[in-house]
């Protein structure tokens, strides 16, 4: 029995997984812990991918009630059956985790069942047993954050996993939170008909994003019919016979108000997750928001541990978990692994959707750097009033003097395809000028990329 | 299989080099270690060996091509030749992979990269070559936008007069056009440079020979057999006179670094010595420690190796202190220009019978005059001249010398 491995990956996340195949791919022996019964951690599971086909479902099933009579296609009867859309969801989910057991299986990876803890440099126990490893990478991701008075049950209070679970469409959904997951979700169940309510702490949503983008972002939520309470705290929530009584309060003060709910999604944030994984014992250090201390290299204090993804400082994104993951098994190999965090994209995935990349507005102007910026709506474009979709614009900063790409932000339909070329120009040092010289077919969405950082040198052609 | 031949690490701050010449051709069967290729840097030349046996099954850039490091230079083929197996390239760098196709990269001086699609057009609509902007700041040293910009507002470009320069002009019949090697630009850049930067004058003094040729006469024979085979010149006496100097003066021996001064405890001295390619300057090292062997040794081998373009990158740099003697052409009397960072240079000249004037009587002496440029911002008037009459003092009474005076 093998019970020796080059690497031992501690979750099989798109960090962990993408890690375990890539040290494969580079030769090492290598081996992933993961304690459901499916791979693919939060994302495949309870996250990206199961929101993601909600997403889809709920946007179709709400163009077909609303949207295409306007197209000249009449669709009598509409219906919605819920408990196929959370079937289909789970077959998705399930081809997914299978794509994962398979990619293991091509590469050789061995899954480890069970909980991983790490009993020492180099030894991780799993379901009882004890195996032995040059390296340990921890990629144990994230949970929920939880809130003071407000208990998830996952029927009445939920997380993302529950909301993403529910059996029948809530009348009146409450989202404590106005980040990307209260608002993809809150999404979600608005189009299959709930009424939505956002309660927000700060005075804005997608706190981080650029506060432009997020400003108009909210008016085209709120157009669609959710509603927003912000620079509001959530003191408690009592569940009763037939919903739960949230009871919130003014960030500046005043009387304490009751919001009635059927379900309140509880969406303010994720902590890192690393409960019974021995970090301690190993004496893994851990900043003050307790995410593992890393270098550079992704090494924590302990030789031959090292971690990535959710529970390391930075986005927790699984495409940013998965760039670490492959820079770590390079690094492990003996390569030069390194991860640009300046072009990460993060995208939110409403309708329409929402992208960026780089800097905010409000970065460069705290960071005192001086930026030209260009902008350019998608009603000026000409494929997206062919599809009837023109809310939102292109955001491009570029650098005042040199015309290199600082930041860009995109709010529309396909913002989230449309942020990958920006992610390229950024990542390769590109001016704004760059993107407007090369050619953007037509009539596309892209268009608008283009005209944007035309708009950069107050030159875009089409407004 | 077939070995890329890449441009190796030229040494610390070189990052380009042009392709002088192929020694070997394509299809030119070669042996392991078999010099393949010339390439000339800045300073000096550099010949790039076969890493195995094989045959030269490409050529990917033409001589006179600006390559740089980690650049593909062309294709070994080890499998027509009954060689040990190609070993694996070195982990860590990333070669770029490139069709080895004769004509990939016509144009004689372009990088390894493309310039960004901006950057591109703003190199051409100022007529400026890629390569003269050298290694850009966008990934793997892409040129950017941002780049070309800051090449177009550096000083030494003067707007007005860069795209003059760089108008191509048609040549007559009878003119020859030849690119300038890359040591011929070096060159020209760092005089301009120093010219520029410093604020450079020269102080003149004379110096009589007497002594030391009367010195060598005596000694000469019994200096080169003890010092297996090492002569006894006029250019030890001098360096040792500098040394002393030096040391008197230590604002002589500094030099500028942004708003500071920078005392070297030390004396690398820089001798000018005259190559086939041009003017190198090797330094010898820690000259203040050494004797008159050690230091004619030394500079009798970078002669040798200056001729055979055999001197390394670390022989020409971190001088504090130069000396160039242009008395070995004829010169009479001329004004060195410093050799960057450094403050001052000692200009060496013909030594000439003068009638001089000494003890009221006017007597036949060999003479030569001396001068001395400095950097005015650092080095005083009264230092320069003093430094100067304590070099000709050493040189007129050796025994001074002898005794550090």
């Amino acid at each position: 029995m093998s019970d020796s491995f080059d690497v031992i990956v501690i979750g099989s996340g798109p960090g962990g997984y993408v890690c375990a195949i890539r040290a494969a791919q580079l030769g090492l022996k290598v081996a992933c812990v993961e304690k459901r019964p499916t791979l693919g951690g939060t994302c495949l599971n309870i996250g990206c991918i199961p929101s993601k086909a909600l997403l889809q479902s709920s946007e179709e099933f709400e163009k077909t009630k609303h949207a295409l009579a306007d197209h000249g296609v009449l669709v009598d009867g509409v219906k919605l059956d819920l408990a196929r859309m959370q079937a289909r969801k789970v077959e998705v989910v399930s081809a997914n985790t299978k794509g994962v057991e398979f990619l293991f299986r091509k590469n050789k990876v061995t899954w480890l069942k069970g909980t991983g803890r790490i009993t020492g440099p180099g030894s991780v126990d799993v379901a009882g047993k004890s195996y032995s490893t040059k390296n340990i990478v921890i990629a144990t991701g994230s949970e929920s954050v939880r809130l003071a008075g407000v208990t998830v049950d996952e029927t009445r209070i939920v997380t993302s996993t529950g909301a993403l679970e529910l059996e029948k469409v809530p009348s009146h959904l409450v989202v404590i939170g106005g980040g990307v997951i209260g608002l993809e979700l809150g999404s979600v169940w608005r189009r299959l008909g709930a009424e939505v309510t956002v309660v927000e702490f700060l005075d804005r949503i997608v706190p981080g994003m650029d506060t432009e983008i997020a400003t108009a972002f909210q008016r085209i939520l709120q157009k669609q019919g959710i509603k927003f309470r912000l620079s509001t705290k959530v003191t408690g929530a009592t569940v009763g016979e037939t919903g739960v009584t949230l009871t919130v309060e003014s960030v500046k003060g005043g009387p304490a108000e009751t919001i009635a709910a059927d379900v309140v999604l509880l969406s303010i944030g994720r902590r890192p997750y690393t409960e019974g994984l021995g970090l301690e014992e190993a004496g893994v250090e851990l900043d003050d928001r307790k995410r593992v201390k890393v270098n550079p290299h992704y090494a924590t204090n302990i030789p031959g541990i090292y971690a990535i993804g959710d529970v390391i400082p930075g986005p927790m994104l699984a495409h940013k978990g998965e760039e670490e993951g492959v820079a770590v098994a390079e690094i492990l190999a003996g390569q030069a692994g390194h991860v640009n965090y300046n072009a990460i994209p993060g995208v939110v995935y409403t309708w329409p959707e929402v992208a960026s990349v780089g800097q905010t507005e409000e970065e460069l102007k705290a960071g005192g750097i001086a930026y030209t910026v260009g902008k350019f709506p998608f009603t000026a474009n000409g494929r997206a009033r062919a599809m009837g979709d023109t809310d939102g614009f292109v955001k491009i900063l570029a650098d005042h003097a040199t015309d290199r790409l600082l930041g860009a932000h995109v709010l529309g339909p396909d913002a989230g395809t449309l942020i990958a070329e920006l992610t390229i120009a950024i990542e390769f040092g590109a001016s704004a000028e760059d993107v407007a010289r090369i050619c953007h077919a037509h009539p596309t969405l892209s268009e608008a990329v283009k005209e944007a950082a035309l708009a950069v040198d107050g030159r875009a052609l089409h407004i | 299989m077939a070995t890329e031949i890449l441009v190796p690490t030229l040494g610390e701050s070189v990052t380009t080099a042009t392709v002088a010449r192929w020694i070997k051709q394509q299809g030119e069967s070669v042996a392991a270690d078999e010099p393949l290729v010339e390439l000339e840097t800045d300073k000096v030349t550099v010949e790039v060996n076969a890493p195995s046996a094989g045959v030269l099954s490409s050529i990917a850039v033409p001589e006179g091509t600006e390559v740089e490091v980690g650049s593909l230079l062309g294709f070994l083929d080890g499998a027509a030749a009954a060689a040990k197996p190609t070993e694996d390239p070195p982990v860590g760098v990333n070669p770029p992979k490139r069709a080895p196709g004769p004509v990939s990269r016509p144009a004689a001086s372009e990088p390894t990269h493309a310039p960004l699609p901006a950057a591109s057009k703003m190199l051409a609509d100022n007529k400026v070559d890629a390569a003269d902007v050298g290694t850009g700041t966008g990934k793997d040293g892409r040129i950017t936008k941002g780049d070309v910009l800051d090449f177009l507002n550096r000083p030494a470009a003067a707007p007005a007069q860069a795209p003059v320069a760089k108008a191509p002009r048609q040549d007559e019949p009878r003119e020859q056009r030849v690119k300038m090697t890359r040591l011929r630009r070096t060159i020209a850049q760092r005089l301009k440079e120093a010219q520029n930067n410093a604020a450079m004058l020269t102080t003149f003094n004379e110096v009589d020979m007497s002594a030391i040729m009367a010195l060598r006469s005596e000694y000469r024979d019994a200096f080169e057999k003890k010092h297996k085979g090492v002569r006894l010149g006029f250019m030890s006496v001098f360096v040792r006179a500098c040394c002393v100097a030096l040391k008197e003066f230590p604002a002589v021996n500094s030099e500028i670094d942004g708003d500071d001064v920078v005392y070297k405890n030390f004396v690398h001295m820089g001798i000018a010595v005259g190559g086939p390619s041009g003017l190198v300057v090797p330094v010898i090292r820690d000259a203040d420690q050494l004797g008159f062997a050690g230091i004619e040794g030394a500079i009798a081998d970078f002669g040798k190796r200056a001729r055979d373009g055999g001197l390394k990158l670390d022989d020409l740099t971190g001088g504090t202190f130069s000396i160039t003697n242009g008395g070995i052409y004829g010169s009479l009397m001329s004004t060195p220009i410093l050799n960057p960072p450094q403050s001052a240079i000692l200009g060496m000249h013909k030594i000439q019978d003068r009638p001089m004037v000494v003890g009221g009587k006017i007597e036949i002496r060999p003479m030569m005059y001396l001068a001395l440029s400095y950097d005015h911002r650092i080095v005083d008037g009264k230092e320069a001249v003093s430094f100067l009459v304590r070099v000709k003092e050493g040189v007129e009474d050796p025994r001074r010398l002898l005794l550090d005076l």
